[in-house]
């Protein structure tokens, strides 16, 4: 006999590791400032990579995720640069939405693709953003264009706290995101994904719409990309296409996804904190060669541990 | 001014580029179903190598017009080399998985060989116009087109008839053929089906390679070519159909004739547009303009 899910606590132990993560996180940013940069982008690319893996569960997946990354990261920039709204939590649920909005549409097509053909569809709608921001100078073309954070839900940020601020909205959100997916990947919604990937006649069988459920994911994981990149944009200051709709950068969102795995939702932030460590660290000391590194770790994990660097550290538990 | 014959001419010789690159691609996926990422980066090394084949031989003293040779052994040698070790080393253990983790295990090997060749040919560009500037121009009316760029179209149909006449009409060619249509069926009736694969996947490689290479001397050879590539010839085949031959022409023709109005008539629209045309085309027919009905197996 299998739990009932509508047992699961609430607060079980994955809820309780997320909790106390985001406990050191904040505590750890008050007394480790030279860290900052480097966690806020690693939560941000994790924010993203839970949306993958969502995907991933469903047995997708999207080479063109850069697209809500790129929504959300101008939605950001242009709600400063031409209506001067510089407030963080207006952007991010202005790029959220929109991201899901456009999600729903899109959705509306791509919910009937799958394997390659789904990767092919989302590249083409992604590449079709950055085709269109590369030719438009009234957002800055090729350079794209800056922006910067003022308030949060109107309370004044300034100087070094910005900064502080942005990491951990971005902390606060990301504990959010993962507890909400943690509570969706175990909802009866969440376990006809993995149901999906295995075999979707069988659910239609049992009187789902495999085409519905996969419209919802895909829309829930845009959302995450869309809030992924107000947070980059809000953190880096600035937004430019080749950083955010180009095919590359959806790569990026793969191979952190297929890093981390997506058996838990902790997978994601592990494999978008080692990745942010590697892009860090190794840019700095081998500039031409950490992408074949990051390439032989992608083939090493995909050969010898399909599940992601994270099953590694799972002892295995009685399905 | 009418500038129709302009974007049918421009048209056509981006078509032919395009073409030659994406008939590789379209032949390892409609034999081996793997969807190769790291073709831009096999694309941008015979590019790389071209470089500093022609760059070579002309510093040697040879006589000019041999630099195509140069070009032609450049392809050559990257196919051989690049294309045996990744299908022997890498893909030779990944058959029978599901096409998207082909899709990923080729993504990784891009990420590898965008580095490799940074480390091999460094980051600076590189230039040989020399092969292009030999041939000198064409005038067409009141057009100007150099020589070399009109004799792409050559090496493309060269490249195309060359493929279907193999395919076709050779014992060579029948095999490939019953391999396509049943792997299991071919291997049960003693088809070294790992050969062709090695054989079509080497082909693939070469002909990506031939693309840089031939593109080397009319542009500069520079990081992140073969990105940019990639993306243009996955347009390329899933607008003509993956995996056909005539669709990777048509398709090359479709994405040159756009590129080509859109650079004439409206430049701002120029990137996207073939984008919005693959969307399309999946959108409507999914399998591509050109694809057949499937046979349904059992």
């Amino acid at each position: 006999m299998t739990k009932a899910n509508a047992r699961t606590p609430f607060w079980d132990r994955t809820a309780f590791g997320l909790t106390g993560a985001l406990i050191v996180l904040l505590l750890g940013g008050l007394f480790l400032p030279q860290w900052l940069s480097f966690f806020t982008n690693a939560l941000y690319l994790s924010i993203v990579a839970l949306g993958m893996a969502l995907l991933m569960r469903t047995g997708l997946v999207s080479f063109g995720q850069g697209l809500y990354f790129c929504l959300g990261a101008y939605a950001a920039g242009t709600l400063d640069h031409f209506w001067k709204v510089s407030d963080l939590l207006v952007a991010l649920i202005a790029g959220g939405l929109l991201a899901a909005l456009v999600a729903a549409i899109l959705g509306l097509l791509l919910a009937k693709y799958r394997d390659i053909f789904f990767a092919m569809l989302s590249l083409a709608f992604s590449m079709i953003l950055y085709g269109l921001l590369v030719k438009t100078s009234e957002l800055g073309s090729t350079d794209g264009f800056g922006l910067s954070v003022r308030t949060f839900a109107g309370i004044a940020l300034g100087g070094p706290r910005t900064r502080y601020a942005i990491f951990a909205v971005a902390a606060v959100l990301a504990f959010a995101c993962a507890v909400f997916m943690h509570r969706y990947f175990n909802s009866h919604l969440g376990r006809l994904a993995t149901a999906i990937r295995d075999n979707e006649l069988r659910v239609e069988y049992m009187g789902e719409s495999v085409r519905r459920v996969i419209h919802l994911n895909y829309v829930i994981s845009a959302a995450l990309a869309g809030i992924g990149g107000v947070l980059m944009a809000s953190a880096i200051g600035h937004v430019d296409p080749e950083t955010t709709a180009n095919w590359t950068i959806s790569g990026e969102f793969v191979f952190i996804t297929i890093l981390g795995g997506t058996g838990s939702v902790f997978a994601p932030f592990f494999g978008a904190t080692i990745f942010e460590a590697v892009r860090t660290y190794a840019v700095a000391h081998f500039p031409n060669t950490w992408q074949m590194g990051l390439g032989i770790v992608m083939l090493l994990v995909m050969i010898f541990l399909p599940g992601g660097l994270w099953s590694a550290f799972r002892t295995r538990r009685a399905a | 001014m009418n500038q129709l014959p302009a974007v049918i001419i421009d048209g056509i010789l981006y078509a032919s580029w395009m073409f030659i690159i994406a008939v590789g691609l379209t032949l390892v996926y409609g034999v081996m179903k793997i969807l190769n990422v790291a073709h831009g980066s096999l694309y941008a090394l015979g590019a790389y190598t071209a470089c500093k084949f022609v760059a070579y031989w002309l510093g040697a003293g040879h006589a000019p017009m041999s630099s195509y040779g140069a070009l032609l052994l450049a392809a050559i040698v990257v196919g051989l080399v690049a294309g045996l070790a990744i299908e022997r080393g890498l893909l030779q253990f990944m058959y029978g998985r599901e096409e998207i983790v082909l899709v990923l295990v080729t993504y990784a090997l891009f990420l590898i060989l965008e580095d490799a060749s940074k480390l091999m040919f460094g980051v600076d560009s590189l230039n040989v116009p020399q092969p292009s500037e030999l041939l000198g121009n064409l005038q067409l009316g009141r057009l100007v087109y150099p020589v070399y760029n009109v004799l792409l179209v050559a090496v493309a149909i060269v490249v195309g008839l060359g493929l279907t006449l193999v395919i076709n009409r050779t014992r060579q060619g029948k095999i490939l053929r019953a391999v396509i249509h049943d792997r299991e069926i071919s291997m049960a009736m003693g088809v070294n089906v790992s050969r062709v694969y090695m054989v079509t996947f080497t082909v693939g490689a070469t002909l990506a390679a031939l693309g840089g290479a031939l593109t080397a001397p009319t542009t500069s050879v520079q990081l992140g070519i073969g990105a940019d590539v990639i993306v243009l010839t996955f347009a390329t085949v899933v607008i003509g159909g993956l995996g056909s031959l005539g669709g990777a022409a048509l398709g090359a023709l479709i994405v040159g004739l756009v590129r080509s109005a859109a650079v004439h008539y409206a430049p701002e629209v120029e990137l996207f547009s073939i984008y919005v045309v693959m969307a399309l085309v999946l959108i409507i027919r999914p399998k591509g303009l050109f694809a057949a009905p499937e046979a349904r197996k059992i």
